[in-house]
């Protein structure tokens, strides 16, 4: 978990300079598009990275909170408000919007902090192979839930912004898309300083660093993963809800490969560091929107899954390194 | 191997089953061989007994057995990788596949050429392995979890290339008409199922023997090392990276073998059933039956399988029949997975040996129990 200052300067760097060659190479219609994917991306990637940064587990089950996150945001859309179609006026809109994105939130960073009690929390001095397999077992468990209660073909998810378009850059782009985009950026800011500002964010900085020596200075470690499971799967569910807006449908195998690409993100980024979480998100949103404008739509999954093979032999401490770095 | 018959009783006093017990773990080949002939005779009769022949007919019975034995082949070849090794692969159905594609490859209507089943079981094994060694040689240096998540990635890749490739593999459609075995010129037909049963005990004895004989090798001990720690076992001049690759391509080839099986016997091979799914229902499979145990393994598998396949669907029936309210509406089958992931949990959680542990696999998963291995079943190499 890297919210050093030595650490600002670079990785601004290469976000802008990949965002550049990204738009040269896309062209402002596409570019969009990789952005709110690569947002997307970034949400969940961050929770990878933080859980990992934390007690070293690839929470498996991360896809799949992102994929319940998408349902519960539709369930309070269409039961709650009792939604399909667009919402012309603005302010309701918004606020529907906050509402929504605040009780997919809350909700799943509780669901979040429950899996980890529960699954990972008594295996914490277990040999390593036995949280991770917990883990693909409650994303077994997640899946075949939602499957049962919304059934297994494909749901549709109410488009309540309404489709109107805004010149940026000289493109026509979907309000939709500037909107998600600003949610991300603004959600990993927030983060960000919780991360390095706050007393709880000390807390998670100096468990990732070293937790016994955290212990005793005093900061209560279960409160602090805990925390840290909320805080991911709250990332993970607000990306389930942009997901849900920006795709119009959802099913629930949805997590497993936007799950596993998160996770290429994360690693490429350098797992444990927020910072290369969230632009590793964008990379691979664009490795995967440029094979589909080069004509290999169907190539694109083998892409990204090379991208992180070769990360992974060549460089596995990622772009931006990490202070947790890959102990042998 | 020497096949020396149970020594005539010198020794008048154990009773006839400790000294079974003794001679068969002098001569445990002999006993694993002897082992399967009985338990493949006794299952085809086993199953004309009431409750279970009014399921399906014996030959379905016996055709399911063949199928779980592809099964049981599958999780005995990743528990050389998870449960000896210890590094969990979780796209361990690539290799599967790459096995079914090489027969389909070398003997159908699609390719042109009709290359005998018997060697093509070796060419599979060793296409896979071969795989397995040019995936693992980079990524085996990486820590476990990332290791999951390329053999992940990997499982992934596989079957979009055969899907994709289609101008090789016929893409979505696959490759139909796949050549049955024949031996001595005798033909394999669907209709009679016996022939493959028979084709597939012999492989599973075969490969149990072997497997047994090289757990208790110089390099089995190696791969247990690696498992309880790695740095020590480094330290102790084993080559990790070497030892850990033979790991990766002897699990491989044992998926290999079961993919060409799995394809003479299905006769026809597409990428969608080598999804991730088969991955994870091989992992439950060696989760449930006790990683590390070989013969645990093996019976996990078959007890996985004969749920999923007869079980779900009598329970349905079943419950059907009834007319319980809530239960004759609930389909078992689309349960399954469901299923599967509550086992993995609870088993972790509860019972992380599996239902059958190996005893030293059972100690590391307990550490807090006890400093010292009570019994550690010392490799005895006396059956030669």
């Amino acid at each position: 978990m890297s919210i050093d200052f030595r650490g600002v300067v670079r990785p601004i760097l290469i976000g802008a300079a990949a965002l550049v060659i990204e738009w040269l190479l896309l062209g402002s219609q596409q570019f969009s598009n990789a952005m709110v994917l690569g947002a997307i991306y970034a949400l969940i990637a961050l929770g990878y990275t933080m859980v990992y940064g934390i007690i070293e587990l690839i929470n498996f089950a991360h896809g799949d909170v992102f994929m319940v996150g998408s349902f519960l945001a539709m369930w309070i859309l269409t039961t709650v408000f009792g939604l399909q179609g667009p919402v012309t006026n603005v302010v309701n809109l918004i606020a529907i919007l906050a509402i929504v994105l605040l009780a997919t939130m809350v909700g799943m960073g509780f669901i979040g902090m429950f899996i980890e009690r529960v699954a990972y929390r008594p295996l914490r001095h277990a040999p390593r192979l036995a949280p991770l397999i917990t883990a693909i077992g409650v994303s077994f468990i997640l899946q075949n839930i939602i499957a049962v209660l919304f059934g297994p073909s494909p749901v549709n998810f109410p488009q309540i912004v309404p489709a109107n378009k805004i010149s940026v850059l000289g493109a026509q782009v979907p309000v939709l898309n500037v909107g998600i985009l600003a949610l991300a950026i603004f959600l990993m800011i927030v983060l960000n300083l919780f991360v390095g500002r706050t007393r709880l964010g000390r807390a998670m900085r100096s468990t990732a660093m070293d937790r016994e020596a955290a212990e005793l200075m005093g900061v209560d470690i279960n409160l602090t993963i805990a925390i840290t499971f909320f805080i991911a799967a709250a990332l993970a569910g607000a990306g389930g809800m942009v997901q849900g807006l920006y795709a119009g449908s959802i099913q629930f195998t949805l997590g497993f490969y936007v799950g596993l690409k998160a996770f290429t993100a994360a690693v490429l980024g350098g797992i444990g560091n927020t910072t290369g979480a969230a632009i590793g998100g964008f990379v691979i949103a664009f490795v995967e929107v440029y094979a589909t404008v080069l004509g290999y739509t169907e190539w694109s999954e083998v892409a990204v899954f090379s991208v992180l093979i070769l990360v992974l032999v060549f460089r596995p401490s990622g772009l931006l390194g990490t202070q947790l770095g890959e102990r042998a | 191997m020497t096949a020396v018959a149970k020594a005539p009783g010198s020794a008048p006093q154990p009773s006839p089953w400790t000294r079974l017990r003794a001679s068969s773990r002098m001569h445990r080949s002999l006993t694993i061989l002897v082992g399967w002939a009985l338990v493949a005779t006794l299952l085809p009769l086993i199953v004309l007994i009431p409750p279970l022949s009014t399921f399906q007919p014996q030959s379905l019975w016996i055709d399911g057995f063949s199928n779980a034995g592809v099964f049981i082949l599958l999780a005995m070849g990743l528990n050389v990788v998870v449960g000896l090794a210890g590094l969990l692969d979780l796209g361990y159905a690539a290799f599967f596949a790459i096995g079914s594609y090489v027969y389909a490859f070398g003997a159908s209507p699609f390719s042109g050429l009709h290359i005998p089943f018997w060697p093509m079981l070796l060419v599979g094994a060793g296409a896979a392995a071969t795989m397995g060694i040019l995936l693992g040689a980079p990524t085996l240096r990486l820590r476990g979890d990332y290791l999951a998540i390329v053999t992940l990635g990997f499982g992934e890749i596989v079957p979009a290339v055969f899907l994709n490739a289609s101008s090789l593999t016929n893409g979505t459609n696959g490759i139909g008409g796949i050549y049955k075995p024949t031996i001595f010129g005798f033909q394999f037909t669907l209709e009679n199922p016996v022939p493959y049963y028979i084709t597939m005990v012999g492989i599973l004895a075969i490969t149990m023997v072997l497997l047994y004989r090289l757990q208790d090798s110089r390099l089995g001990r190696a791969w247990m090392a690696i498992r309880e720690d790695e740095l020590a076992a480094a330290s102790s001049g084993i080559n990790t990276i070497t030892t850990k690759l033979l790991a990766f391509a002897l699990g491989a080839s044992t998926a290999g073998l079961a993919g060409v099986y799995a394809a003479s016997k299905l006769t026809f091979v597409s990428p969608d059933q080598f999804g991730f799914q088969v991955s994870f229902t091989v992992l439950a499979m060696v989760v449930l039956g006790g990683m590390g145990n070989i013969w645990g393994v093996a019976a996990g598998a078959f007890i996985i399988y004969t749920i999923q396949a007869v079980l779900l669907k009598e329970l349905n029936q079943f419950f059907q029949a009834l007319h319980v309210p809530i239960l004759q509406n609930i389909d078992f089958v689309q349960y399954q997975y469901l299923l599967y992931g509550v086992a993995l949990v609870g088993m972790m959680l509860l019972r992380p040996e599996g239902l059958f542990p190996s005893s030293r696999r059972r100690q590391e998963l307990h550490e807090s129990a006890g400093e010292e291995p009570e019994d550690v079943a010392p490799p005895t190499e006396l059956g030669e």
